[in-house]
């Protein structure tokens, strides 16, 4: 089971309050982790990344056991520890004005 | 008695305020989405519980709610807005041609007849529309790919579609404007466009007779005469009567005819109203004076309006789509400002006062009546 935190906005609008927790099956990357992500939350659909182009959006950032795994490609493997669910992957809106 | 809901979209949130009829007592409720940027919360016609709002942010892109029950709850639906076929280039600032890129939705219009049918103006300028309750949207591609498309240009506040009309007589008939293009009306539902521009006269540009270019800032109608047309231009007000084919200015003695807003009184179509601001470059009121300018002649002849808004040291901006009007009698008149004040009026503009005074940066208003 792969933790996932989300910014407060997106919590928000999926109406959760904690941890979201997913069901990943096959190899986990981080496109295959945000592909369950919408599909079982589909309200985030265009918030973390291009509807069509695919791309992380500007001011959103992916962080995972101390590092910074934004500009990762996004069909490389998780971290083992995201994948055992021992670190989450924190998705968070860059700080970037007010 | 009738109720009264005002709709109020901020930098920071959406907000409803609700009255009785007498419109002297007001609830304030939100905020709703704190955080996010709602460009427009607007409702339906025919169905006042069914309300929509554009809810937007730097870092988590454009989303669309909706409310089946007067904003008590939302509903994300759609918010696929995609550029059909080639998205093609228009003119940056700099004169340089730039590929066409959605930033978000200023403006929701929701069909006159039908609750789940509703307009979208995207910023870059499009035009989209739902049948399904905003779940999915379809751009009707006929206006950005209209012959003169590549040589639109932005305005300051970006190359926005902000007003869309959609005309009581006629169901096929469409306008829309844009900044810094113009206006353009569609006879045929969307399916073509024509630049309805003849007339206006903007020194910013060097071909006065231009077919587009020209920044209109908002564009009103009253139902009961639908082919005149009152615009608050960049500089200029402007109005057209026969459905935009030409324009004539009414500026008249106001004391500046920059400004954003421009909205007609629900039962006296030649009753309209104007917030002048200084200038271009000076977004606030002229001699610090926060002034409505009313005109019961439909332009050129215009009386300040005073009462009770800050006649000293004020200096805030009412942004376009920040001004509405209800259909009691007397007819309520309602403005937000950037300073975060909405100011009401129940008898036609004569008397003004504050509903709230300190919200984020208002960025539209509308005002419902309620059975």
């Amino acid at each position: 089971m792969i933790r996932v935190v989300l910014p407060a906005h997106l919590k928000n609008l999926a109406h959760v309050t904690g941890e979201v927790r997913l069901e990943v099956a096959g190899s986990v990357t981080q496109r295959l982790l945000l592909d369950t992500l919408e599909a079982q939350y589909p309200m985030l659909l265009g918030t973390i990344r291009g509807r069509h182009s695919g791309k992380r959006r500007a001011f959103v950032r992916f962080y995972a056991c101390e590092e910074d795994l934004s500009n990762d490609s996004p069909d490389a493997p998780l971290p083992e520890e995201v994948i055992a669910g021992k670190e989450p992957f924190i998705i968070l809106g860059a700080m970037a004005g007010g | 008695m009738s109720g009264v809901r005002v709709l109020v979209g901020t930098r920071k949130g959406a907000f409803t305020l609700t009255s009785d009829g007498r419109r002297d007592d007001w609830r304030v409720d939100g905020p709703h989405f704190g955080g996010w940027e709602i460009y427009h919360l607007t409702g339906s016609p025919v169905d006042p519980n069914r309300l929509y709002a554009s809810q937007s942010g730097g870092w988590f892109g454009q989303l669309i709610q909706r409310s089946d029950d007067g904003g008590k709850s939302w509903t994300t639906v759609g918010n696929d807005f995609a550029y059909e076929g080639e998205a093609g280039e228009h003119l940056w600032y700099d004169g340089t041609p730039r590929p066409w890129e959605f930033k978000r939705i200023w403006h929701l219009e929701p069909s006159r007849d039908d609750p789940d049918t509703v307009y979208a103006g995207a910023e870059d300028a499009a035009l989209y529309l739902s049948t399904d309750g905003g779940l999915k949207w379809k751009e009707l591609t006929a206006l950005r790919t209209h012959p003169t498309g590549p040589t639109w240009q932005p305005g300051a506040g970006g190359m926005c579609l902000h007003t869309i009309i959609l005309d009581p007589a006629n169901k096929d008939r469409i306008y829309v404007a844009i900044s810094a293009a113009g206006a353009f009306r569609s006879d045929d539902g969307g399916a073509s466009w024509l630049p309805i521009n003849k007339g206006l006269r903007s020194g910013e540009i060097p071909d006065q007779d231009a077919e587009v270019g020209h920044c209109v800032h908002h564009i009103t109608q009253h139902p009961s005469r639908p082919d005149t047309l009152f615009m608050q231009k960049h500089w200029d007000v402007m109005r057209s009567d026969d459905a935009g084919a030409n324009w004539r200015e009414v500026s008249g003695n106001l004391p500046s005819d920059f400004g954003f807003p421009i909205a007609v009184h629900a039962h006296e179509p030649e009753t309209i109203y104007v917030v002048p601001i200084k200038s271009d470059s000076e977004h606030f009121p002229p001699e610090g004076k926060l002034r409505v300018y009313r005109s019961r002649s439909g332009g050129e002849h215009w009386e300040p309006l005073t009462n009770g808004l800050p006649q000293s040291h004020c200096y805030v901006n009412v942004l376009r789509d920040a001004m509405a009007v209800d259909t009691l009698d007397p007819c309520g008149i309602y403005f937000g400002t950037t300073g975060g004040q909405v100011y009401h009026s129940a008898d036609g503009g004569d008397s003004w006062a504050p509903i709230v005074r300190d919200l984020p940066a208002v960025l539209s208003v509308e005002v419902q009546v309620l059975p």
